[in-house]
């Protein structure tokens, strides 16, 4: 579902603070249509990267492509086309939101009679047209959040970057928002870049994701890719939860062929597994056989949680995978 | 000579295209107008002033007949603005104590405010220019400050008239302009220092006491300290030689002209009174021979011309710092 033509490219983008690197040579291109997802700890440099990619900051070198304009030259040019959500974005508490996402439409020229119309679509599409007329100091995190959603479709950009987009909300609320985000891309053909560091919301959205840590991009693919990469060559990893769950298990799973290891970790038991040997297809019938059932089974290194490990451990941390 | 013509026609397309290309400016205007009007503290400062204002100038109306009737009945009218009557200061003094403090309600959380609010990256993140942020900004506080002073010079002009029953002459209207200009370029001098302060500031607190302590000091503690530096260079004791007592008081009216508070008083006293011939210190040789009388509008304004070249530089100058500061500002969040 994404096309190829890239329309966010950066060629050794770089930004230093006096002597502090924020970003250092990204090159990143994302292709028309499709999510990205910018994941890496606070204070990586995700916010940086984002602010050159709108020339909202200017980088210490390099170049920051938006379709085809310099973000550092063409700056206005960019933030038409450009949608931007910032982290723990804000609103004028004493006006309404609806009064709110007129005075975006109006810093963007649109028409009053369009803009009218537009405002009311995008409230109708957050779920909010009922609080249209409220003013946003009353309005809870996940609804400015989504006010926020809102605020951006107004515009109706062709490309969306979203910063931290589910930060501080309920599971509900980012469930919801993460439902807007993927209609928004799917039906609304725009293309998406939002950065997280909560990395089991935006596994489930994103077509490919870029690891970032410490200003320096590691790793970029598809999630499932990664997580082969990450964990080429490595013995497997399974995390289990077996009833009965009495102390003889242990030294059970232990005796199973091709294990090399057993341990609880919380409510979990890890087995490691001999090198290039899964046990999986076996296991089942195994532990049944010695009067265990299975409850839970997962192969470990396939999410991003732990490719996300991997890098925050130093392993890997200069590796680059190819995308 | 054509080619002259329409390259200054180019020149000026470009520049209205680029002048107005992004339209921020004016959205940006608009909105901080209305904010400005509907705001509490701008009702409440403005209704400080203009009681204090009023009520000063409605004391000098009753005590008015007492004071015309020993000097000569010339100005009538503008002895309203400058006459006190029993324990309150009269209405300039109202307007040049309490002024700032309307420049200083406008602006002190106009970058900073935004910034905590948090919304200064999405208003940025829209096609404008950055700079139509701080332009709008200011014009709109320099567009509500003016249609408050006017609005209080006339609405006290025509109380004037009302219980005086004297009409204003042409000279005297066109005094009250020029003071009303001034006035506003004066708010305008506390409006971009707020502004600058806003940027200078994190916090909203901090700016708005920062502005605060400019005001207080320029307002109160600059002439005390400009007399003692004086008073240190050049000692005025009971018999010190008349040259130093010049001295003394030439740097002591120096010193306090770089608070644009004195500027400014300086500046009004002279345009409501005609009367005053001089701001400096005067030897009686110098009078000798000069017609007693008051000054015409054209000479009380080249008196006061330095004055007012020097508030708008302050301001210009105040402001432009402030551009200077905002346009490389790191907008970072949090």
């Amino acid at each position: 579902m994404a096309g190829q033509e890239a329309v966010i490219i950066t060629r050794n983008l770089t930004k230093l603070y006096g002597s502090i690197t924020a970003v250092q040579d990204l090159n990143l291109e994302i292709r028309e249509g499709e999510i990205f997802g910018l994941l890496g700890p606070n204070g990586a440099g995700k916010t940086t990267t984002i602010l050159m990619l709108l020339g909202l900051t200017e980088p210490t070198s390099g170049q920051a492509l938006v379709k085809g304009l310099d973000a550092t030259r063409q700056p206005l040019e960019v933030k038409r086309v450009v949608g931007y959500l910032p982290d723990n974005v804000g609103f004028y508490d004493d006006l309404t939101a609806r009064e709110n996402l007129l005075y975006t439409a109006r810093l963007n020229r649109i028409p009053p009679v369009e803009a009218e119309k537009r405002v009311i679509l995008s409230l109708e599409h957050v779920g909010l047209s009922s609080h249209a007329g409220r003013k946003v100091k009353e309005f809870s995190r996940g609804m400015r959040q989504r006010l926020g959603i809102a605020d951006v479709m107004v515009k109706d950009p062709a490309i969306i970057i979203l910063d931290e987009p589910t930060l501080g909300i309920d599971p509900e609320g980012v469930r919801e928002l993460l439902a807007l985000i993927v209609r928004l891309a799917r039906e609304g053909g725009k293309t998406v870049l939002l950065s997280s560091h909560l990395l089991h919301q935006v596994q489930q959205i994103c077509d490919r994701v870029g690891i970032f840590v410490g200003g320096r991009l590691l790793a970029v693919g598809p999630v499932a890719l990664l997580g082969q990469q990450v964990m080429a060559g490595k013995p497997m990893e399974i995390e289990l939860q077996v009833e009965p769950d009495n102390e003889q298990l242990i030294s059970v799973l232990r005796s199973l062929p091709g294990v090399t290891a057993a341990e609880r970790r919380g409510a979990f038991i890890r087995v490691c597994c001999a090198a290039g040997c899964d046990i999986r297809p076996q296991l089942t019938s195994d532990l049944a056989s010695k009067g265990y059932n299975l409850l839970y089974l997962r192969a470990r290194g396939y999410d991003l949680d732990d490719i996300y490990r991997q890098y925050f451990q130093g392993e890997g941390y200069h590796e680059t995978l190819a995308g | 000579m054509k080619r002259w013509q329409a390259s200054i026609k180019d020149w000026l397309a470009w520049f209205r295209q680029q002048q107005w290309s992004s339209g921020g400016l004016k959205t940006v205007f608009q909105k901080e107008l209305a904010d400005n009007l509907s705001s509490t503290r701008f009702t409440i400062l403005v209704s400080l002033v203009a009681v204090a204002g009023i009520g000063a100038f409605y004391v000098a109306a009753q005590n008015i007949r007492q004071v015309a009737g020993e000097a000569d009945p010339q100005f009538v009218f503008l002895r309203l603005f400058t006459t006190s009557g029993g324990s309150l200061p009269p209405f300039i003094t109202f307007i040049s104590f309490l002024g700032p403090l309307l420049g200083l309600a406008l602006g002190f959380d106009a970058i900073n405010g935004e910034h905590n609010k948090r919304t200064l990256s999405r208003l940025l993140a829209q096609p404008i220019y950055r700079d139509d942020v701080i332009n709008g900004k200011f014009l709109a506080g320099l567009a509500v400050l003016a249609m408050v002073i006017v609005a209080l010079g006339f609405l006290v002009a025509g109380l004037g008239l009302l219980l005086l029953g004297v009409p204003p002459t042409g000279e005297e209207i066109g005094r009250l302009f020029v003071y009303l200009l001034i006035t506003i370029i004066y708010v305008a001098f506390w409006l971009s220092v707020s502004l600058l302060f806003s940027l200078l500031f994190r916090q909203t607190a901090t700016s708005a006491l920062a502005g605060i302590a400019v005001w207080l000091f320029f307002a109160l503690f600059a002439g005390m300290l400009a007399g003692l530096i004086a008073d240190g260079l050049f000692p005025v004791s009971e018999e010190a030689p008349p040259a130093r007592i010049l001295h003394n008081a030439a740097l002591k009216q120096n010193l306090g002209r770089l608070s644009t508070t004195t500027l400014y008083d300086e500046a009004t006293i002279t345009l409501l009174n005609p009367d005053v011939r001089t701001l400096g210190p005067v030897l009686v040789e110098q009078l000798e021979g000069a017609v007693a009388g008051s000054l015409p509008l054209g000479q009380s304004l080249l008196l006061i011309w330095p004055h007012l070249v020097g508030l708008i530089a302050a301001t210009m100058l105040i402001f432009a710092l402030a551009y200077y500061f905002f346009m490389r500002q790191e907008i970072r969040a949090g």
